[in-house]
């Protein structure tokens, strides 16, 4: 699993992100209208394509893409 | 494991009553225009049927029996059970069954019951009914089932939008000759906060602080006697448990998952139901939705879904047919029933 790809898949489903425009750093919360809807969305897209469920705490703890991402390959990994 | 089957119970006939207020989500004006046309998009709801003051899901039930008990020419004498699967009833105390029993004119021999389930009361509800009607020498039993859940917040953005009223009434009969049933039936208390009406019960008995506003974030305003979601505990939840459920019980019962026609799920909203359908690799054909229409109707939304989406195929065919139920309680379980020639009369608009 690479960085590379779980971005690519997050710009496939928010269809308000601009293509190439997504990086690791990015606050997630700032890119566009964040809200419950969205987080939900990004639960069922982890969850169809890893297989790992996140939770309320994990996008609490998160700002960033990057923080997502660990959290996922951590979850992957357990 | 809650695995069982229940044999000689047919499912006679449904009906479905709905308020003839449509409230459509494209006026929900306590969120952004933007935020309005995601929350359509995702939730799957378009618009739902709201009830006007003083009409109660007593109401909607009692139309959707009449209805039915007429189409079904069911004489009342014989019917022997009537329950009331809901979360909706019309006093703390006395049961509502027993108001709708003399409300329907049913003779005073008739067993008069309430069954206290959301989301996954048409599946439990069948589960007590057939049992009776297997094993008890009962004959003919009502099934009314459904809820008023618009008095959520207008505003609380995730709960408001997504409810709607409903109510069906569902008719069961003695047939030596019906294929058996099979359940399998869950839950997990544990969650009991997900969805949760905190305040009116004798847990917390209402107070004045009972009625007061409060906001618990970002357009989400409500009081304690109005429906509390968490969202994302109910989303892990049905992700979670509800495919497993299906998958479980179609093997224990080796039963082919291709052999069904139509799975027939509780309507949350479609980010759920999507995610659902995808797991268990169903086309979209197989799963009929009637949340655009009528949102999520809580225990009504299965029958509901069979009544307004599959009405032609249930009333002249013989079907195999996957019911799952999933949510408040948390409270779970997915039957397997086959059925012929239903009858299910259109929809009843009051």
């Amino acid at each position: 699993m690479k960085i590379e790809d779980f971005i690519l898949k997050i710009e496939n489903e928010f269809e308000d992100l601009t293509p190439g425009k997504l990086k690791p750093e990015s606050r997630f919360r700032e890119l566009f209208d964040w809200n419950s809807v969205n987080a939900l969305t990004m639960i069922a897209l982890v969850d169809s394509e890893y297989d790992v469920m996140l939770v309320a705490d994990d996008f609490q703890k998160s700002k960033t893409i990057q923080d997502l991402y660990n959290i996922v390959v951590t979850k992957l990994q357990k | 494991m809650a695995f069982f089957s229940i044999p000689y119970t047919r499912i006679a006939g449904i009906s479905t009553c709905v308020p003839k207020n449509i409230v459509a989500n494209k006026d929900y004006k306590w969120i952004s225009a933007k935020e309005r046309e995601l929350l359509m998009r995702k939730t799957g709801v378009v618009e739902k049927r709201i009830v006007t003051k003083g009409m109660t899901a007593a109401d909607l039930c009692l139309e959707a029996g009449k209805k039915l008990i007429d189409a079904l020419n069911w004489n009342k004498e014989e019917i022997e059970l009537i329950a009331f699967v809901s979360q909706s009833r019309e006093y703390l105390l006395p049961a509502t069954a027993c108001i709708l029993q003399d409300q329907f004119g049913l003779p005073k021999t008739c067993l008069a019951i309430d069954i206290n389930l959301g989301c996954s009361g048409f599946v439990y509800g069948l589960s007590t009914i057939a049992n009776y009607v297997a094993h008890c020498d009962i004959k003919k039993a009502i099934m009314l089932i459904g809820d008023v859940t618009s008095h959520a917040s207008y505003r609380d953005k995730t709960a408001y939008p997504l409810f709607g009223d409903a109510c069906s009434a569902v008719a069961l009969e003695y047939d030596e000759h019906a294929t058996p049933m099979y359940f399998n039936l869950q839950s997990d208390g544990s969650g009991h906060k997900a969805i949760i009406i905190p305040d009116g019960g004798m847990r917390n008995y209402p107070t004045k602080k009972s009625f007061e506003y409060k906001s618990y974030g970002k357009g989400i305003i409500r009081n304690k006697l109005q429906v509390a979601l968490d969202g994302y505990a109910v989303f892990n939840f049905s992700l979670r448990e509800v495919a497993p459920n299906v998958n479980t019980l179609l093997k224990q019962f080796n039963i082919p998952i291709d052999s069904i026609d139509y799975f027939l799920f509780h309507q949350a909203n479609l980010l759920i139901n999507e995610s659902v359908r995808k797991k268990l690799k169903l086309s979209p054909e197989r799963v009929p939705y009637s949340l655009n229409k009528f949102g999520n109707t809580s225990s009504a939304s299965i029958p509901a879904t069979i009544n307004t989406q599959i009405q032609q195929q249930a009333s002249t065919q013989k079907l195999k047919l996957l019911f799952c139920g999933f949510g408040v309680g948390l409270s779970w379980g997915s039957v397997y029933a086959e059925t012929e020639n239903i009858c299910c009369p259109d929809l009843i608009e009051i």
